[in-house]
């Protein structure tokens, strides 16, 4: 494994001890706001300073920790179990399930911005984190179908499957007890980006107000929370920590994900 | 793939996102008149306001409405609908009329296509002028502190979503050095910040893609020959390398046009920037407009749609040996 995938695994372990045990961590309670306490600077009381109400950077950053990798795993594991579904059944029985998986969703769900169905979905259900979560499973799940389909198809024709087959094994068998197992090792790869996706959609709905809704400390929240001209001009440190802790995330995700890739791809590794 | 296939699709494209953005607006919480006039509003007002937007009309072509003792039934309306009242307007180019202002969508819709046209193309060129000359360093100097710099950079535009690069900009431009404007398009250099903003993904995806490109056309025969003809090193990458290296470029440009026209959304909305993703966001979803809502994300679907098939075509064009298969 390379030095970046290791560098990817230590942040998500530290995320996700400091997502587990975020009420131990966090030094302030992050719902009290104080205005004589705003815009102060980091310092050995406030590590990341404070924000335009006076509450603690650092303790909101700690518990939108917990928001965003919720968000990822739920959206991740959910997408990948019903695109695990349906691209299998898609792939080895072909037929009308195909013909509606393949044909028709690949085509048209992956023809347009992702983002925008999500966008457009929350705009018209209203803003919430279930929503969120709904919109992206719904926006999220053709990738995983088209890459265990592509998978399935491939590792259907090989030797050994014929011979389940010959020697009488159940379609259902040999789908979940032979196919499966040979096809699922891209789906790592796969999720381990779609975590980095999730997280970013996440924060750039709430961003966008049609996510996680304030004051709930969404790393997008804080973002949009920071950016009006007073709180930039008073508190940079309000927009930068969150935003070092969405870019920390994702990288750790991509780094994790490309890392994977190389490591099941002996072609690559060998470059 | 064949032109009808791909007409098909497109077609099956189209009515999906109609579709889609007709029947989102029944799942609306609430009455979208209540939403819009008011709890105070009379009941003559609200019947106007739903006779005048459709809204007094079955939902589709069938509905599940509840009658007086609360329990719902299956009703039949046929072809006569709001449904299919979208999609006859539609054909005549009619999006309906803004929820808010009575004006026509299409007109909000062309009043801010130009913003946000302007914004993705510069951003790409932003994008493009960022990547080539950083890909090229990086690629012919591959491996050493040079190249090294230039993947720390990329690496930055990639995992630094807009609204985090963006406001750092306004910090930096507008607050700090107040060289800038932090929002608006009044004056020709507001657009810098914005397709900054916007750019700098994709001229991380594309510094990489040019530096892997210059790398593997370096290794080709024509490279030894041209270098063997004693053209100057400079000729050689500019003329012959990058000439090839930059077709899978082109594909990656073509189809981030689609990835950019969705990125200006959340752009727009950090520099007030007046284009489609700022009415999306503002006037519709913010306000509660959703006809606006309806039209602004089928005309940015649209857009993506056509800029990938464009993309598409120029991509065959360039390589003849796709064109032939």
């Amino acid at each position: 494994m390379n030095r970046l995938t290791i560098v990817g695994l230590i942040i998500v372990v530290v995320l996700v001890v400091v997502a587990l045990f975020a009420p131990w961590i966090a030094t302030h309670d992050i719902s009290t706001t104080n205005l004589a306490m705003r815009y102060l600077p980091p310092s050995a009381q406030h590590w990341f300073g404070t924000d335009s109400t006076g509450r603690d950077i650092f303790s909101r950053v700690v518990f939108g920790a917990r928001i965003s990798l919720q968000v990822g795993i739920v959206v991740v594991a959910v997408s990948a179990v019903i695109g695990t579904i349906l691209g299998a059944v898609a792939g080895y029985y072909g037929g009308w399930v195909d013909r509606i998986v393949s044909g028709y969703v690949f085509n048209v769900f992956l023809a347009f911005p992702g983002l925008l169905l999500a966008i457009a979905m929350v705009a018209f259900l209203g803003a919430g984190l279930n929503k969120l979560i709904l919109a992206l499973c719904i926006i999220g799940w053709v990738g995983y179908a088209r890459l265990i389909r592509g998978q399935v198809l491939k590792v259907r024709e090989y030797d050994f499957v014929q011979a389940a087959r010959a020697l009488g094994a159940s379609d259902t068998r040999i789908l979940l007890v032979h196919i499966l197992p040979n096809a699922i090792q891209p789906l790592i790869v796969q999720a381990s980006l779609g975590m980095a996706g999730a997280v970013l959609s996440e924060a750039a709905l709430s961003f966008l107000g049609l996510g996680v809704p304030p004051p709930a400390p969404s790393w997008g929240v804080m973002i949009e929370e920071a950016r009006d001209l007073s709180t930039l001009q008073a508190a940079p440190h309000a927009l930068i920590f969150p935003g070092i802790a969405i870019a920390l995330t994702v990288l750790a995700f991509n780094f994790i994900g490309d890392g994977l890739r190389e490591y099941l791809d002996p072609r690559q590794r060998t470059r | 793939m064949g032109g009808l296939r791909r007409l098909l699709i497109l077609l099956l494209v189209v009515w999906t996102v109609v579709s889609l953005v007709t029947l989102l607006i029944e799942l609306v919480p609430g009455d979208p008149a209540v939403a819009i006039l008011g709890e105070q509003a009379t009941p003559e007002q609200f019947a106007q306001f739903r006779e005048k937007h459709g809204l007094d009309r079955p939902p589709f072509f069938f509905s599940f409405p509840r009658d007086e003792t609360g329990d719902r039934h299956f009703v039949w309306h046929g072809g006569d609908n709001r449904y299919t009242d979208y999609w006859r307007a539609l054909l005549r180019g009619d999006m309906g009329l803004s929820f808010r202002n009575d004006r026509p969508v299409l007109d909000l819709i062309l009043e801010r296509y130009p913003a946000t046209i302007e914004l993705a193309i510069f951003a790409m060129i932003v994008a493009v002028l960022i990547a080539i000359p950083l890909g090229v360093l990086a690629g012919t100097n591959r491996g050493t502190f040079i190249d090294n710099i230039a993947s720390v950079i990329a690496l930055l535009g990639i995992s630094l979503p807009s609204f985090v690069i963006g406001p750092m900009l306004v910090y930096v431009f507008a607050v700090k050095l107040r060289w800038l404007a932090p929002s608006g398009r009044f004056d020709w250099s507001d657009i810098i910040l914005p397709a900054f903003t916007l750019g700098a993904a994709l001229s991380a995806i594309l510094t990489r893609m040019v530096r892997s490109s210059v790398i593997e056309e370096l290794g080709e025969d024509y490279v030894r020959t041209a270098r063997a003809k004693g053209l100057s090193e400079r000729t050689v990458i500019y003329k012959h390398v990058l000439k090839n290296g930059l077709i899978p470029v082109v594909t990656i440009l073509g189809l981030q046009l689609g990835v950019l026209l969705a990125g200006a959304i959340i752009t727009e909305k950090i520099f007030g920037w007046p284009g489609l993703g700022l009415l999306l966001v503002e006037d519709g979803i913010g306000k509660r407009d959703y006809r606006v809502v309806q039209g602004c994300v089928l005309v940015i679907s649209m857009t993506y749609i056509v800029a990938n098939l464009l993309t598409d075509m120029v991509y065959r064009w360039l390589d003849p040996r796709i064109r032939v298969s």
